[in-house]
């Protein structure tokens, strides 16, 4: 029987399942995952998770529970940087000791280190060591990790086309098909930023996404950007440390100054680090650019449904008013 | 002469002010963090920033306010938040009418031009870099001093036969070396304060419990910040050792690490093998050596959100067990009030008080060594 390898569905999951996904099947294990989240994973992640952590941490203990019984290994690598720039938030440098240390009755953790500063093709010897512990040879190990590559990268042009992560997962792994040009162009458009983990669960943004949506809005997020583009977009004396703060952060800033969008909603999660930061920043900039209405929601394990709908509509209805006034003026 | 300030971290500001007079400046001194502080922190702050930015960014706008015109502080490469303070309060005061000039000090290893450059702008009197040099030097002495007092108050004050004595005297020693100038006087003022200190009358019979403190470096060191937790446990009869002092933060972090931080670094390595920023590593290190060495508990400091130290304390819940020593978190925040902490302090001192005579009474021994 093949090994069953766990990957919870959250945090790097939006951003990294699909290299994942394809080496592990290429090396012939199985890949568990922990799926949608639900309120009962949600309530087990809160009870065995530090109160004062941030939600999307309490949300990964609720999905390692729930997958620890039902596999062979759980795949929690330790990422501290892929980009040789940037590192990750001190929780997810720390994710395996507090995954390991907090709770009890885990299978065997797969936290190998992945950082790319330690030298020339650091990523594929982070993947090596990690084939080696099924006791798998060299060369398999390497077709894997050369087609999981192939598939990270195509994910990420799926992405750039104007796909979510979850949408561009069905296309890779589930033949759905790639259309973004069936979402409507028309009427406003959104930037959504945040963190993949929030903003592409549907269950802990409280279906923000959907809503706006719904309301007829096409919603653009943070991964839909040439990292290029944002890059460029930097004002800050000193270099956001933190991953992906640093994508979100510039991609506020080059939607201010590229005015494309009608409003930037900023999602954030109740007693993120490096979020108090990059709110702030945010905010200060947006009083530099009033055409662009701002918002940030903040979310927790108790935010409501019609809390979030309210302010939602709230939001969306001025962002229409000032745009109807500004057409009117415009004709006349 | 350009105005200058620089945030307030326990006593050390007697130490920076000395040296930043020397170089030719107007030192307004911060001062100490009050309600007044955290009201203007908290009103310009980002709600879940932590409460070290809240308080920095109070005593910013109280010393723009007296007329600074620069700001000294330090950076860091993260992961912790701290390494963004500067740029951030430069934003946050810009946007609240004080156009005031921030200076961030990087770590001179990974940056010395840009530190050389930094100093140069800070030496108005146009010192040579010879003469900087002996500035740094004694105010490297000078606060050597200050940490050594501080550190002799913790053993004094459990042990002190008249209740309140040693804080009345180390309130008037650091007089004493604050108005010292000259290596001389400097050596003179520090060993007469230690000495001073070290006289108190001292009841060697009492029982005294012996707790660390780890945690997140600002609020170990600013007593305003934690509600005098040292004070508050050493009138308890709890000798408190501190796991983190300016000088030793400064020695680790310049020139090189020193062999006690490695040693830190090698007992956290099986709970956390690599520097999450902060403290982390050093927090659950600290609280593995203070139970090899016997103490009967460890009290953990950081503020509220604090991501370093959340890692920490989850890891700390096993490290407690494993290593069978109490360790009672503190979360701290502008809510925190001096009354309900004092309360778990006594219930926690309670707890090891009779967990220490349970095990003498019954014959076994604590201590793992």
């Amino acid at each position: 029987m093949a090994a069953r390898v766990g990957i919870p569905s959250s945090l790097f999951y939006y951003v990294h399942f699909p290299m994942w996904q394809t080496f592990f099947s290429e090396l012939g294990i199985e890949v568990v995952v922990s799926g949608q989240t639900t309120k009962n994973l949600l309530d087990a992640g809160v009870k065995e998770a530090l109160a004062d952590a941030c939600v999307p941490v309490k949300l990964f203990f609720g999905h390692v529970i729930s997958l620890k019984d039902k596999v062979d290994y759980l795949f929690v690598p330790r990422m501290v940087c892929l980009n040789r720039k940037t590192i990750y938030c001190p929780k997810f440098l720390g994710l395996p000791d507090m995954i390991r240390h907090g709770l009890s009755g885990l299978p065997p953790l797969i936290d190998v280190q992945m950082d790319n500063r330690e030298g020339f093709a650091a990523q594929w010897k982070a993947y090596l060591q990690i084939g080696s512990i099924f006791g798998l040879g060299r060369l398999k190990i390497l077709r894997a990790y050369i087609k999981a590559t192939g598939s990270a990268r195509r994910f990420k042009s799926l992405l750039l086309e104007g796909l979510s992560p979850p949408e561009a997962m069905d296309v890779l792994f589930k033949g759905g098909s790639a259309s973004p040009a069936v979402k409507k162009r028309s009427g406003l458009v959104f930037a959504v930023l945040g963190y993949p983990y929030e903003v592409h669960d549907p269950f802990i943004s409280v279906g923000l996404v959907n809503k706006l949506q719904k309301m007829g809005i096409t919603v653009i997020t943070m991964e839909n950007l040439s990292p290029g583009k944002l890059s460029r977009a930097n004002i800050l004396e000193k270099k956001m440390f933190w991953t992906f703060s640093d994508i979100a952060l510039n991609a506020a800033y080059h939607l201010f100054k590229a005015g494309t969008v009608d409003g930037i909603i900023h999602l954030t999660a109740f007693g993120c680090g490096p979020d108090s930061m990059v709110d702030k920043l945010m905010e200060i900039s947006s009083k530099d650019y009033p055409e662009t209405p701002f918002m940030s929601v903040t979310i927790d394990e108790h935010t409501g449904d019609a809390g979030i709908s309210t302010r939602l509509e709230a939001f969306v209805d001025m962002v229409k008013r000032k745009k109807e006034a500004r057409e009117r003026l415009c004709q006349r | 002469m350009p105005k200058v300030t620089f945030p307030r971290m326990g006593e050390s500001y007697r130490c920076f002010k000395m040296l930043m007079n020397d170089l030719g400046n107007e030192v307004i001194i911060p001062p100490r963090p009050n309600k007044k502080t955290l009201d203007h922190g908290v009103r310009h702050s980002p709600e879940f920033a932590c409460l070290p930015l809240k308080i920095l960014t109070g005593t910013y706008i109280e010393t723009c306010q007296m007329g600074a015109e620069i700001i000294v502080t330090s950076g860091g490469s993260g992961p912790c938040r701290a390494g963004l303070y500067g740029q951030l309060h430069q934003k946050i005061l810009k946007s609240i009418g004080f156009p005031v000039d921030i200076i961030v000090f990087e770590a001179p290893k990974s940056h010395p031009i840009d530190f050389i450059r930094k100093v140069n702008r800070l030496n108005a009197g146009r010192l040579s870099y010879r003469a900087v040099w002996e500035c740094i030097k004694r105010g490297w002495e000078k606060l050597k001093y200050l940490d050594d007092a501080e550190k002799m108050t913790h053993v004094a004050r459990p042990r002190e036969v008249n209740r309140g004595e040693t804080t009345r005297v180390y309130r008037e020693v650091l007089e004493w070396i604050d108005s010292a100038y000259t290596f001389k006087e400097i050596r003179e003022a520090g060993e007469a304060a230690l000495d001073t200190i070290r006289a108190v009358p001292q009841d060697s019979a009492r029982q005294i419990l012996k707790v660390g403190i780890v945690g997140e470096i600002y609020v170990l060191l600013e007593p305003a910040s934690n509600l005098e937790m040292e004070e508050t446990l050493g009138n308890l009869g709890v000798e408190v050792h501190r796991s983190m002092f300016l000088t030793g933060w400064t020695r680790d972090n310049t020139v090189k690490e020193t062999s006690e931080h490695l040693s830190v670094k090698d007992a956290a390595r099986p709970y956390i093998p690599l520097c999450i920023g902060g403290h982390g590593q050093e927090t659950v290190g600290h609280t593995i050596l203070y139970s090899k060495e016997g103490y009967d508990g460890v009290v953990q400091m950081a503020p509220f959100t604090c991501i370093p130290e959340i890692v920490a304390r989850t890891i700390l819940t096993r490290v407690s067990r494993e290593h069978s020593i109490p360790v009672m978190t503190f979360f701290l925040d502008e809510q925190t009030g001096k009354a309900g902490m004092s309360t778990r302090v006594e219930a926690f001192v309670d707890l090891m008080r009779r967990k220490k005579a349970l095990f003498k009474s019954s014959g076994a021994r604590l201590m793992v060594n």
